[in-house]
């Protein structure tokens, strides 16, 4: 077994449900201890028993492959028993709702819950009925917390800090929670935001956020520091949203020529699953510019600083 | 573009100029050289002219702007029995028509950037008067999803339609207004609610209850405009109403531009100098879409082009074969010719001193070309030579057997007229003239 961390750090409430409401002190001390996670990781030896005893639930009500499995890896690791549940394999499927699962599930004594749900506020209602922790692993388009966490850890390894930093969030902002949770993140953390996308693709009000509005990628790529594409649903590309792949590539599909707009050292992130020739070119998907890749490395550690950090919060930690 | 004279210097001499684009009207020469207007003034006379340079007796005569026809219905691809850019270009030269604007509502439909291409080859290969396309709104012109608007816009379609038909569903046209917003693309939509027209096939009223037809209510167009406004205010888009009909439509429209919404409007030549009487016992050839409506409606189109509420007046052109049109009129299929004969009709307005002459050529041409943002409509130096001669007082009886174009379903035929084009020069070259 390993040393415990050395940041102390507590995330002083029960639920992690979103960035709304994190203190820039509370992202900070999350990416601080999710830093000593990135080393842990690499490691032979990745174990912890901080969790030791401890159950988590992973309830995925909508399929997920990268965010299920870190939360599973970033639990193993801390020590947890830890359980997948998904809506394709259990009585949600039955048409049991929400609220009964949420009190079946209590009568196991979690310790941990981490939900995605179809459904903005899904998990929040989840949360109000347990006695257990709640981490929102994404629900409908409203949050998705740790994937802002682990953009912003991305980020700050590469660029050394958050602050004054020009991100560009480009594509389906409308139904985006990645986009939603980012926003706010980066704005706690003194980044600037640029949102850039067909203004159908864009929630009405968005300006309200704190953020610039571009419409096309020209006038939205000019000086950015990051470029963080997000991916459309098929549903959405032909004709509903935006006409069709060609046009939306076209005009928004980041490719090298696009890419040109933004600072020369500028970095390109993605949360995946990409559509490769929709949103972007495999060119820039995998060049030197991306770091596609290392957002996944860092999910992991950033789960575990997540888990952690509530954990140290739990009864009788 | 067919040569059909020699591109040399070209003087108007001693013409009554008329330039809406810039309010004026004034008697004086007009120099064209290389395709493009060099200068219109008084006295350039014939020694301040280059070598070679054909010198045009004009007395009596106007010189203005070509017209800009926003919506004309031509059959290629699809249906080129009924009309080709070729005979409708010649039909256009012939009534002063230098730009037609074609709708997409042929088969297959212009929802594609490779049929928009071959629009433009083709017409560019037979037709002697520019052609521009609007493309489809929406694919197959379905009403379900919109189009490629910026392939398409890059492609060269004007502006967006679906021709005759109107989407009905809301969201969809909401979407397609946000959308097109981004490209600074004009939307152009035919306002009649399918659901209320029913059965319907002319006005309704005493005139259709007269004569045993099934009217169609003003009710179709404005609820539809109505309903296109408000979206237009969520969206922000710029929004041209093709064809409008009635006053009630006037009024939402005055309403909208009094809120600063980009909204502006067309109505047919058909409905700004034909009522509903002159249906009269069944004549297919005025049965249009929308209806001719009533006589005091056609009074206020008239005031709104006097106003400027009004923004456009169109052909309208949609050739009909005989199989189409020689039928009960129920049965028959609306539509009626007009680019050859759209300014002459509009003469018969300024004749009867409803409309002066300015105001009409401004509807035909200048704001036309600035809402699809084409050259033309000015007789301004550097502008392109796409102009007309207009004899203004010469008499004619029109005679279906000698238009241009391919179908001849006017309703104007055996009409006494009033003035007419003389001579009708594009890009700086004459290709019509009348003998």
């Amino acid at each position: 077994m390993n040393m415990a961390p050395k940041s102390s750090f507590v995330l002083s409430r029960r639920h992690l449900l979103g960035i709304e409401g994190l203190s820039r002190a509370d992202i900070s001390g999350l990416l601080d201890l999710a830093e000593e996670f990135v080393e842990l990781n690499r490691q032979v030896e990745k174990k912890r028993a901080s969790l030791r005893g401890r159950t988590q639930i992973n309830l995925f009500f909508e399929v997920s492959t990268r965010t299920q499995a870190s939360f599973e890896l970033a639990g193993k690791r801390l020590g947890a028993d830890v359980m997948n549940m998904s809506a394709s394999s259990s009585s949600m499927r039955k048409g049991e709702t929400l609220i009964d699962t949420a009190i079946t599930l209590n009568a196991m004594h979690p310790d941990i819950l981490v939900v995605r749900h179809h459904a903005s506020g899904a998990v929040e209602l989840l949360a109000s009925k347990l006695d257990c922790s709640v981490i929102n692993a994404g629900d409908g388009s409203h949050e998705h917390p740790t994937q802002a966490l682990l953009d912003g850890l991305t980020i700050r390894r590469n660029k050394g800090g958050l602050d004054g930093l020009l991100v560009a969030i480009c594509g389906d902002i409308l139904h985006s929670r990645v986009a939603r949770s980012n926003i706010m993140l980066l704005n706690t953390m003194g980044a600037r935001v640029r949102v850039v996308a067909p203004s159908t693709l864009l929630p009405p009000g968005i300006e309200r956020f704190g953020v610039e509005v571009a419409r096309d990628m020209r006038e939205g790529l000019a000086g950015a520091d990051i470029v963080m594409m997000l991916r459309l649903q098929r549903e959405r590309m032909n004709g509903s949203y935006v006409p069709s792949v060609s046009e939306y590539f076209h005009y928004w599909g980041l490719d090298e020529k696009k890419l040109a707009y933004a600072k020369p050292n500028a970095l390109v992130m993605h949360p995946g699953p990409m559509n490769r020739g929709v949103e972007i070119d495999s060119i820039v998907a995998d060049g030197a510019q991306s770091l596609i890749r290392e957002q996944v490395e860092m999910g992991v550690a950033v789960r575990m600083a997540v888990l952690e950090a509530l954990s140290r919060n739990l009864p009788n930690a | 573009m067919m040569m059909l004279s020699e591109r040399r210097p070209i003087l108007l001499a001693n013409a009554r100029i008329v330039d809406p684009s810039r309010d004026l009207d004034f008697p004086g020469d007009l120099l064209i050289a290389d395709g493009a207007i060099r200068e219109a003034k008084k006295g350039i006379g014939a020694a301040g002219v280059p070598e070679g340079t054909e010198v045009i007796d004009c007395r009596g005569k106007l010189v203005a702007p070509g017209l800009v026809d926003m919506r004309a219905f031509i059959g290629e691809p699809g249906a080129a029995s009924r009309e080709t850019f070729a005979s409708a270009s010649q039909a256009a030269a012939a009534g002063g028509v230098t730009t037609i604007i074609c709708q997409p509502d042929t088969s297959p439909a212009i929802d594609d950037p490779a049929t928009v291409d071959f629009v433009l080859r083709r017409a560019r290969d037979t037709a002697i008067v520019h052609v521009h396309p609007m493309a489809a709104l929406t694919k197959g012109l379905q009403g379900a999803e919109m189009t490629e608007i910026g392939l398409l816009k890059a492609a060269g379609a004007v502006a967006f339609t679906d021709g005759e038909k109107s989407v009905t569903n809301a969201q969809v046209m909401r979407r397609a207004l946000t959308y097109a917003g981004d490209f600074d693309a004009l939307i152009v939509h035919h306002t009649e609610d399918p659901d209320l027209i029913g059965d319907g096939v002319m006005n309704e009223g005493e005139f259709a209850a007269r004569l045993g037809l099934l009217g169609i209510p003003k009710a179709a167009e404005t609820v539809m405009l109505e309903r296109d406004i408000r979206l237009v205010a969520l969206s922000g888009g710029r929004y041209h109403a093709a064809s409008v009909s009635c006053a009630e439509s006037l009024e939402v429209l005055a309403r909208a531009k009094q809120a600063g919404l980009k909204v502006t409007a067309s109505a047919s030549i058909n409905h700004i100098t034909l009522n509903e009487n002159d249906i009269g016992p069944y004549r297919t050839f005025l049965k249009v879409a929308p209806p001719l409506r009533a006589e005091d409606d056609r009074q206020r189109l008239v005031e709104a082009l006097a106003e400027g509420l009004l923004d456009v007046i169109m052909s309208d052109h949609n050739p009909q074969d005989v199989e189409t049109k020689r039928l009960p009129f129920a049965e028959a299929a609306p539509g009626a010719i007009g680019l050859e004969t759209m300014l002459t009709a509009g003469l018969r307005l300024v004749h009867s001193g409803e409309l002066d002459l300015m105001k009409l050529l401004r509807a035909m041409s200048t704001r036309p070309a600035e809402l699809l943002g084409l050259p033309g409509g000015s007789l301004r130096s550097g502008a392109a030579a796409d102009l007309i001669v207009i004899d203004p007082d010469l008499p004619w009886v029109l005679d279906p057997a000698e238009l241009k174009s391919k179908c001849k379903n006017t309703p104007f035929d055996e009409a006494r007229m009033t003035g007419r084009v003389v001579r009708t020069i594009v890009a700086g070259r004459t290709v019509y003239e009348l003998v």
